[in-house]
């Protein structure tokens, strides 16, 4: 391209076609190589719906999780400063106002959930008691100019941008600057004087604004510490120490946010600081409740089509118990599952609600018919019709739509049936001791998910159990699960469940009744047919055996007492309830387009290993860049591999120091013959492991190069290396030093330490 | 007060000083003595040291308001800068505050002691103030010595730098010995403040009594709450706090009619055992005032109001719990014992020689010692039972460790080069942990182990 101008020099040339640029949409990624179709954009969009039911449905679940602890903290700033306002001058009041009213919020170590409580609760706050909020994080505030930078920024800097946008030609002022103010107390209790008196007299602008907040005459100033603990200390003392100065004239609220346990405040504010607030402690909702709370809404319900197969769900379980306790982390980990298998399987498409999954049929196109003939679970369902209807379904592709939809039908069906009974079964085995089927419902459902769960060991221990159980905790159980089935859907198979269930409850409930009769008839008969009488008279050996083998006999089969037969046929009433209805959802025909089953790509995702990831790009790098010239096999590396790969794969056979003209020697030599390390690796093992005390990698270079120089003739002399080479060896090295492999040390001279231990 | 000389001071003045200082009258004398009256020069600095709730500031301050004299009274914790140590002693002096009107910003910047001599003498004359003394109180001076270090000199020969009639009296907790800065300086005049004793501190707190009781009563009151709480605390505020709090259960029996306010034998059975409660309570902080009122009103003996010691159980992730005890083993241990607890075929140390050299001295006493975070990884797998692949999330748990304080990063070096930490929990704490940890069925012998290991 031309310029006019006459010197030398780079210039920018703008594109002058002016052709918009295509921005892709995420729908457009949703693709796998080929192009997009339609259905790959009604997947994204059914993706999308999806999710956003499904946060909606949490965000008001939550919202009423925390509820009760909101009510308790907007009821304690309401009342913190009541006696400011009234204005009373009581005794007892004065003679203790010089503490500042604060809120010690327990909230758990799951700190990645925190910003959204606070988040809610400041928007709660700002509603309906007052707009002077502050958020204050440890972070940002390491010296107390900071932390009233802070405060004064949010408190005037609001208020004076809302005068400008309202009243702008009274208020000609520029927005206050940072700099300008004068950043300390002073200029608060000024700035609040003035806000409440401007209220008092009544601006009409102002009062039109926010005259629901300003009905009480002074609403309180409150500061929330997120994060307390990562406060310091000295600058929270100093901070309290100058609120308390100005008590009198603002009426400040603080809200510490508080990871650990309330001991942390003493810990971290002497007593003459301390003595100063008037703490009083909040306790939010332990995390695990929340979880439980958050499956049962997300995955163990029929309101949203999409679920997570067994494996999946223990990846998301164990990220939350294991590692950091974050809902938020978890609920974002269901949403990549979600994203993940509307991306990955196409069959996906129908996985919406049945009225529409049954227009989306109908409009299926040839090539995904072929697709889900294709599906396993489809397949096997095929094999089991007879051959007729294999012909139908496998060349017509109406029928097949017909019959997809019937399937589909009944995969809705088996989840309706299925969670109900689960929670019955949870709720019979959750009051075991031991807790054999696990304590919470999501260890069963995964036990359920994951195989046949009448097969299991701890199935018929758990029923062994149940079958001791005492009349009135029976009665309790199924009391409960009589609830529980009337809480969920009314329609066929539950009710006549829960009409069993009534019954036998009404059976328990005659027996206790006639029980004492019965058990004095009982007592009876005991006496009657007792036969330990027979055993008293003297007889033979045989005799007795025969005797006591009777007597067992009679023991075993001895009648059931009334109580006993009825529990017994509850349990198995229950027993084939779980055989029906919880059979694994791989039995069922098309459940791939219903679950996601991507457990290792989830856990890639979610829980990555840095370290292993770095160790197999370093030591198979075919695994990341997929060039067949580096396809190597066993621990063998090719010459051809990039220079990092030998530098490290040399490294590895060396002691805690490593000399660096050696392996300099050793990189030349390795890149002189193809997979030569293979050899040098078997050669040099016993040298380096052993006791660990004396590792000569020295030697073992020695005789690499040594090898190599005898096959080599073109190569430079002993010792000197090509400059090209020293450079790549120099980088390699170096990139080995930024990722934390080796460091230099000042021990020896020529050598590098190395960081980590191992290496076969 | 009949000996003391007040000079040219009003009589009235004098009287409302009596009434409102009590029981420091020899400070009183000598305060006074040393101002002297307005037009006199007065010492260049003075400087007031007692113990919290002495009556420092309050007596200043009320001198220099009853006595009438230009005073500034600045808080240095307030001002955390010399900048706006200096603004806040103009702003006073002009008797100027920060409003809208001024955007919040002090009329006269001064950034530098010079700056701020230079404003001083001006608005003195402005004032009109220079033919008497203008005195300047610091309250919590020990501030100063942390601040710029030409303050404290500085302040202490103000009137000579300033060339005019000035007095700067530093009031602090802690003794002048503490400030002498190593260079030399003018040594100002020293006032101490001793503690009240108990008759002090009775007339003190009788004082304020409630209107709608008698004098005599609440003298009763304070004489009682005095011998509970005299032997534990002697803060005046404190004491203060504490009557005002406990005085309503107190007056109940006679408000209820019960009691005379003479019948002192059953008021103080009544109050007795509360007081004795409010000791463990209130007054460590345990539980808020507030919520300590509510407690009364609510008359409930029991103990359903817990205090914040006892939430000190924290739940944490599985394995972070496990790191947490690697790291209070690496940081208790010795390394050298590692191999032995650790590893699974260490070899035999002879045991007596071993317990020999740990009867000495017991790590637990010695306090956490830093230690690197290989070895705490180290550690950590050998003490979970189940393989534990190093994921990112176990090192962000090492994080928030930090984050939650529970252990601390110890050197400023960066994180690459093998960062060290200290465990900062205590023993019961990791017990609690521990045992929970048992308590779910994990394998017991790692626990066992992890007491073997922790000196018990």
């Amino acid at each position: 391209m031309a310029t006019s101008s006459v010197s030398r020099g780079c210039f920018v040339f703008k594109p002058k076609d002016s052709k918009k640029r295509k921005i892709p949409v995420a729908a457009d990624f949703f693709n796998k190589g080929d192009a997009i179709s339609e259905s790959d954009r009604l997947r994204f969009s059914t993706y999308e719906s999806l999710w956003q039911q499904m946060k909606e449905e949490t965000e008001s679940f939550q919202d009423n999780l925390n509820e009760k602890i909101f009510d308790s903290l907007l009821s304690f700033i309401k009342n913190s400063h009541i006696h400011l306002n009234s204005k009373v001058n009581d005794w007892s009041y004065r003679m203790r106002c010089s503490e500042i009213p604060t809120a010690a919020v327990v909230l758990g170590v799951n700190v990645p959930d925190h910003e959204m409580t606070f988040q809610r609760f400041s928007d709660l706050v700002k509603q309906s008691l007052t707009p002077h909020v502050v958020c204050l994080h440890g972070k940002e505030c390491t010296t107390v100019k900071q932390v009233l930078q802070k405060v004064l920024m949010h408190l005037l800097g609001g208020i004076v941008n809302d005068e400008e946008a309202e009243e702008e030609d009274m208020h000609h002022s520029t927005p206050l600057s940072q700099r300008r103010i004068h950043c300390s107390m002073a200029s608060l209790s000024g700035w609040y004087k003035a806000i409440t008196q401007t209220s008092g007299s009544g601006s009409p602008s102002k009062k039109r604004k926010s005259c629901a907040v300003e009905k009480e005459q002074a609403p309180p100033i409150v500061i929330i510490f997120k994060d307390l603990e990562t406060f310091l200390p000295e600058v929270l003392q100093n901070f309290i120490t100058i609120c308390s100065n100005y008590i009198q004239q603002l009426p400040l609220v603080l809200v510490f946010g508080i990871a650990t346990s309330p001991i942390t405040i003493h810990r971290m504010l002497p007593h003459a600081v301390s003595s100063l607030l008037c703490i009083e402690l909040f306790q939010s909702l332990s995390c695990r409740d929340h979880l439980t709370t958050v499956i049962d809404k997300l995955v163990l319900t029929t309101k949203f089509p999409f679920k997570l197969s067994g494996k999946v769900l223990q990846v998301l379980i164990v990220i939350f118990l294991y590692h950091d306790f974050s809902v938020r982390n978890f609920v974002k980990g269901f949403q990549l599952s979600l994203l993940e298998h509307f991306y990955s399987q196409p069959l996906s498409l129908l996985c919406c609600s049945l009225d529409e999954a049954s227009g989306r049929i109908r409009n299926l196109a040839h090539g995904d018919c072929e697709r889900i003939r294709q599906v396993p679970s489809f397949m096997r369902y095929v094999d089991c019709q007879d051959s007729e209807k294999q012909i139908e379904l496998l060349t017509n592709d109406q029928y097949l739509k017909d019959d997809v939809q019937k399937l589909l039908k009944d995969l809705h069906i088996y989840h309706e049936n299925y969670f109900p009974v689960l929670k019955c079964l949870h709720v019979f085995t959750s009051s075991l001791p031991k807790y054999p089927l696990g304590k919470q419902i999501r260890e069963l459902y995964i036990t359920c998910l994951e195989r046949n769960i009448w097969e299991t060991e701890e199935y018929s221990s758990a029923f062994q159990l149940l079958g001791m159980m005492a009349n009135d905790e029976l009665v309790c159980l199924l009391q409960k699960c009589i609830d529980v089935l009337k809480s969920s859907k009314q329609q066929k198979p539950l009710i006549d469940i829960r009409q069993k269930f009534e019954e036998f409850l009404l059976k328990f409930q005659k027996l206790d009744d006639i029980a004492p009769e019965m058990h004095d008839k009982e007592g009876d008969e005991n006496n009657k047919t007792s036969p330990e009488k027979s055993l008293q008279k003297k007889t033979d050996l045989y005799e007795l055996q025969k005797t006591l083998m009777e007597m067992k006999k009679s023991r075993r089969s001895k009648k059931l007492s009334r109580f006993e037969a009825l529990r017994m046929e509850v349990l198995e009433f229950m027993d084939k309830l779980v055989r029906q209805y919880l059979l694994p959802p791989e039995t069922q025909p098309l459940h791939e387009v219903v679950y996601f089953s991507g457990a290792s790509t989830i856990r890639k995702h979610l829980n990555a290993t840095p370290r292993t990831a770095l160790q197999t790009a370093l030591s198979k790098p075919y695994n990341y860049l997929q060039n067949e010239a580096l396809r190597s096999e066993g621990g063998t590396i090719t010459n051809t591999a990039p220079d990092i790969c030998i530098v490290y794969k040399l490294h590895l056979e060396c002691g805690r120091l490593i000399n660096l003209y050696d392996w300099l020697q050793g990189m030349r030599a390795s890149l002189a013959r193809p997979a030569f390390i293979a050899h040098w690796a078997e050669k040099s093992q016993p040298l380096c492991c052993g006791s660990g005390v004396t590792c000569r990698p020295d030697q073992a270079f020695v005789t690499v190069v040594s090898a190599s120089e005898g096959q080599d003739p073109d190569k430079p002399g002993k010792g000197q290396v090509d400059q090209v080479l020293h450079a790549r060896f120099i980088r390699a090295v170096s990139e080995l030093e930024f990722l934390g492999f080796i460091k230099p040390t000042k021990q020896k001279t020529d050598h590098v330490a190395r960081l980590t231990w191992g290496g076969f | 007060m009949s000996e003391l000389d007040h000079g040219t001071y009003p009589e009235d003045r004098i009287l409302s000083l009596k009434e409102k200082l009590i029981c420091r009258d020899l400070q009183i004398l000598t305060l006074q003595s040393i101002l002297g009256e307005p037009h006199h020069y007065s010492y260049p600095s003075v400087f007031v040291y007692g113990h919290t709730a002495t009556g420092k500031t309050y007596v200043t301050e009320t001198l220099l308001k009853t006595l009438k004299f230009p005073h500034v009274i600045v808080n240095c914790v307030e001002c955390f800068s010399s900048k706006m140590l200096f603004e806040q002693i103009l702003n006073q002096l002009q008797g100027h505050s920060l409003s809208l009107k001024n955007e919040y910003t002090s009329c006269l910047q001064s950034n530098t002691f010079n700056d701020f001599v230079l404003l001083y003498k001006q608005v003195v004359h402005k004032q009109n103030l220079h033919n008497q003394t203008v005195y300047i109180v610091l309250d919590k001076a020990e501030r100063l010595r942390e601040m710029d270090s030409n303050l404290l000199p500085g302040f202490l020969r103000f009137q000579e730098l300033a060339d005019e009639n000035a007095t700067v009296i530093f009031l602090s907790e802690i003794v002048w010995e503490k400030f002498r800065p190593g260079t030399g300086c003018f040594e100002p005049l020293i006032l101490h403040f001793p503690d009240y004793n108990k008759a002090d501190l009775q007339k003190i707190l009788s004082q304020d009594h409630p209107p709608e009781f008698s004098a005599d009563f609440y003298a009763t009151y304070i004489n009682i709450l005095l011998g509970v709480f005299y032997p534990v605390c002697r803060d005046l505020k404190e004491l203060r706090h504490l009557a005002a709090l406990n005085f309503p259960k107190f007056c109940e029996p006679v408000q209820r009619g019960d009691a005379k306010e003479e019948d002192t034998r059953r008021l103080w059975r009544n109050i007795e055992p509360h007081l004795k409660k409010a000791m463990e309570t209130v007054y460590l902080r345990e539980i808020s005032s507030s919520q300590w009122e509510r407690l009364q009103q609510e008359d409930k003996e029991g103990e359903h109001l817990k205090g914040l010691s006892i939430h000190a159980h924290v739940e944490l992730p599985f394995y972070s719990k496990f790191l947490l005890i690697a790291a209070y083993l690496s940081s208790y241990n010795p390394a050298r014992t590692d191999k032995r607890f650790f590893s699974k075929y260490h070899g035999k140390i002879k045991k007596t020689s071993f317990l020999k050299k740990h009867e000495k001295t017991s790590n637990l006493l010695l306090g956490p010692k830093p230690f690197p975070l290989d070895r705490l990884l180290a550690i950590f797998y050998s003490i979970v039972d189940c393989r534990v692949t190093p994921t990112a999330n176990i090192f962000s748990q090492i994080t928030s460790l930090v984050a939650l304080q529970l252990l601390t990063h110890v050197g400023h070096d960066d994180q690459l080069n093998g960062p060290k930490y200290k465990c900062t929990t205590n023993l019961e704490f990791i017990t609690a942990i521990a045992s929970e940890e048992k308590a779910n069925s994990i394998d017991n012998r790692t626990e066992k182990r992890d007491f073997t290991a922790s000196g018990l």
